[in-house]
C-alpha cells in the first residue's frame, strides 16, 4: 500500500513538473505578482472564472504544487511511522525538505521577478524531488528485496554515469530554459547549417552545449541498455528498465528536435523538460537496481517493533 | 483559539486589501528638490517640430488572438498588433521623440499633473508615452477582467502588482531618465506599453499623422532623437536662435 502510494506522489510529481514547463514555456511565470497569495486571494479560494490567460498556467502550477506537498507529507509521514529501515525514513524526510524547499524557491522567483539563479534552481531542484520520491517507491517495492544478488560492477558505473549525466544535461536544459537561449541556434541538427557554431555568443554555447550534452546521454544510455541486454538479459528488473530508457531516450531527442523546429511550441517544450525528468529517473531505478545488493548489506531490513 | 482567528481574519481580508489597490510606489528616493518655475525664458524660446515617415513597404499589422481570456477577445475583437503602426502618406504612428542632449545643466520643474497609463481592451492606452523624472504615473484598469503591471526597466526599480478588479487605479514615480520602459501584462502577452522617462519637458510622441512639436525650447543646439520599438532609433542635431520654429523629418526604413 504504502509503495502504490508513493508511485501515486511520483506521478503527481511528474505532472507538477510538466506544469512547471507550461509555465515557463509560455512565459506566465509573473503572471501572478503575488506569492502566496494570488491577486491578494488566499489561494485555494481564488475564483476560478479569474483564471485566464498566463494566470491559467501559474496558478494551476502553484495548486498541483501545493496537492504534491501535502501528498509528500504525508507520505513523510507513512514512512516514519510504518518503515522499518531508518535509511528509507530518511528519504521521507529528504523529500519533505526538498520539496518544501522548492516552494519556497517558487516563491521568492516571482516576488523577486524571476532571477536566473533562482529560477535555475528551481529547475535543477525539481527532478531531485522526483528522484527521492521515485527512489522512495521504488525501495519500498516488494520486487526490491527479489532479484539476483549479483554484483556488476562495471553495469553500476556505467549506470551511475549515466545518471549523473543526464542530471547535468537536465541543469544544462533548464540554464538554457531560464536565460532564453532555446532558439539560440534556430536550426536542427545543423547548427546555422554547418556542425559547429560559426559565431560564439553565452546562449549559442549554452544552447550547443545543451546538444552535444544529449549526444554524451544518448552514448551512456546506449551503453548502459547494451550492457544489460548482452549481460543480464534474464534479469526482468534490469532488462525492463534499460528497454524504457532506450525508448524514452528516443521520445526525449525528438521532443528537443521538435522543440527547436517548431519555435518553442509550448506543449512541446513542456513535455521535453517532462520527459527529461522520466530519462532521469528511469536511469536512476536502473542505477539502485544495480546497486541493491549494496544497499541490502548496508542495512538489513528489521521488523517494526 | 486567538491566533487561529487571527490567520482566519487575515486571509479574509487579503481580498479586500487587494480591491483597495491604489497606493503610491517610488522607484528611488529623488536627490534634490526640482525648481518651482521653468529657468526658460518663455519671450525667447522655440520650437522644433517635425514628421516621421516609414520608407518602403510598411508591415501589414497582425490580428491579435485574444482568445485567451474570454472577456478580453470580447472587449478587444478585431484589435491589431501596435508594434508598427504606419498611416497614410507612411506617417509612423508611437514614436517618442525627445531631446537627448543639449540642455545642459537646466533643471525644470515637475508636473504634478499625472500621466495616465489606461489598461483598456486589453491594450495598454497610450501605447507609447512620456512622463518626467517624479512625475506621477497613474495606471488604471479600465477592463472588465484583471491584468498585471508589470514595468521592466533597465535603470529604475522593476515592479510588477495585480489589478484584480475594474477600475484599480496605483500610481507609481520614476527617480531616474530612463528611454524607454517597457511595460507588459504578463496574463495577456499581448499587451505592450513603453514609457520615456527624461528630466525635462522636451518630449512628444507621434500620433496618427506622424508628427511632433517639442516647444517652448530655449535657444541653442540640441541632439532629437526619434525611437521607435522595432524601427530603431534616429538622431539629428538642430539649432534654433530665440523664437525660432524648426522642422526636422525622421525616415525609418522597414
Amino acid at each position: 500500500m504504502l509503495h502504490r502510494f508513493a508511485v501515486f506522489v511520483a506521478a503527481a510529481t511528474a505532472l507538477l513538473i510538466f506544469a512547471g514547463g507550461l509555465v515557463t514555456s509560455t512565459d506566465s511565470g509573473l503572471s501572478v505578482p503575488d506569492w502566496p497569495t494570488t491577486y491578494g486571494w488566499f489561494m485555494f479560494t481564488f475564483p476560478l472564472d479569474k483564471m485566464v490567460g498566463g494566470i491559467r498556467f501559474e496558478h494551476s502550477h502553484r495548486l498541483i504544487a501545493s496537492a504534491v506537498g501535502f501528498l509528500i507529507v504525508v507520505l513523510a509521514a507513512w514512512l516514519w511511522r510504518a518503515e522499518p529501515r531508518r535509511w528509507v525514513r530518511r528519504l521521507g524526510y529528504l523529500a519533505l525538505a526538498a520539496v518544501v524547499t522548492q516552494g519556497v524557491l517558487g516563491g521568492i522567483t516571482v516576488l523577486w521577478f524571476l532571477p536566473e539563479p533562482i529560477s535555475i534552481a528551481h529547475a535543477g531542484l525539481a527532478p531531485l524531488v522526483f528522484c527521492l520520491i521515485v527512489t522512495i517507491a521504488l525501495v519500498t517495492s516488494p520486487g526490491w528485496t527479489r532479484g539476483h544478488p549479483s554484483d556488476d560492477r562495471t553495469l553500476q558505473r556505467v549506470a551511475a554515469a549515466t545518471t549523473t549525466l543526464t542530471y547535468g544535461q537536465m541543469l544544462i536544459g533548464a540554464t538554457m530554459r531560464h536565460t532564453g537561449a532555446g532558439l539560440a541556434i534556430p536550426d536542427f541538427p545543423l547548427v546555422f547549417g554547418r556542425l559547429v557554431p560559426p559565431v560564439w555568443t553565452t546562449p549559442i554555447a549554452m544552447h550547443y552545449a545543451h546538444r552535444l550534452g544529449a549526444l554524451a546521454v544518448a552514448a551512456c544510455v546506449l551503453a548502459t541498455a547494451g550492457h544489460v541486454l548482452f549481460h543480464h538479459r534474464t534479469r526482468a528488473e534490469l532488462r525492463r528498465p534499460a528497454v524504457l530508457l532506450l525508448f524514452v531516450l528516443l521520445l526525449q531527442l525528438t521532443l528537443g528536435a521538435l522543440t527547436v523546429l517548431s519555435g518553442k511550441q509550448y506543449l512541446i517544450n513542456s513535455l521535453h523538460v517532462v520527459m527529461g525528468a522520466v530519462v532521469l529517473v528511469t536511469s536512476l531505478v536502473l542505477t539502485l537496481r544495480a546497486y541493491r545488493p549494496r544497499f541490502d548489506a548496508a542495512e538489513p531490513v528489521q521488523v517494526a517493533a | 483559539m486567538r491566533v487561529l482567528s487571527g490567520v482566519v481574519l487575515g486571509v479574509a481580508l487579503l481580498p479586500l486589501a487587494a480591491a483597495c489597490g491604489g497606493g503610491t510606489q517610488e522607484s528611488a528616493p529623488a536627490q534634490a528638490p526640482p525648481p518651482a518655475t521653468s529657468p526658460v525664458d518663455p519671450a525667447t524660446a522655440g520650437t522644433v517640430m517635425g514628421r516621421v515617415t516609414f520608407a518602403g513597404t510598411p508591415p501589414k499589422p497582425a490580428a491579435l488572438r485574444m482568445d485567451s481570456d474570454p472577456a478580453c477577445a470580447q472587449q478587444g475583437a478585431g484589435a491589431t498588433d501596435e508594434s508598427v503602426v504606419v498611416g497614410d502618406g507612411g506617417a509612423v504612428q508611437n514614436v517618442f521623440v525627445y531631446v537627448k542632449d543639449g540642455l545642459g545643466t537646466l533643471r525644470f520643474p515637475v508636473p504634478s499633473t499625472a500621466v495616465v497609463l489606461d489598461q483598456k481592451g486589453c491594450r495598454y492606452a497610450p501605447h507609447v508615452l512620456g512622463a518626467q523624472v517624479g512625475q506621477p504615473v497613474e495606471i488604471v484598469n479600465s477592463d472588465p477582467t484583471l491584468h498585471n503591471v508589470h514595468a521592466v526597466p533597465a535603470s529604475n526599480q522593476e515592479f510588477n502588482t495585480g489589478q484584480p478588479i475594474p477600475g484599480m487605479k496605483q500610481t507609481h514615480v520614476f527617480s531616474t531618465r530612463e528611454v524607454m520602459v517597457p511595460f507588459k501584462c504578463d496574463v495577456h502577452p499581448w499587451m505592450r506599453a513603453f514609457i520615456g522617462v527624461l528630466d525635462h519637458p522636451y518630449f512628444g510622441v507621434t500620433g496618427a499623422d506622424g508628427t511632433f512639436t517639442l516647444q517652448g525650447l530655449p535657444p541653442g543646439t540640441y541632439t532629437v532623437e526619434a525611437w521607435h520599438e522595432k524601427l530603431g532609433t534616429q538622431t539629428q542635431s538642430v539649432t534654433i536662435g530665440p523664437k525660432e520654429s524648426k522642422e526636422i523629418a525622421f525616415a525609418f526604413k522597414g
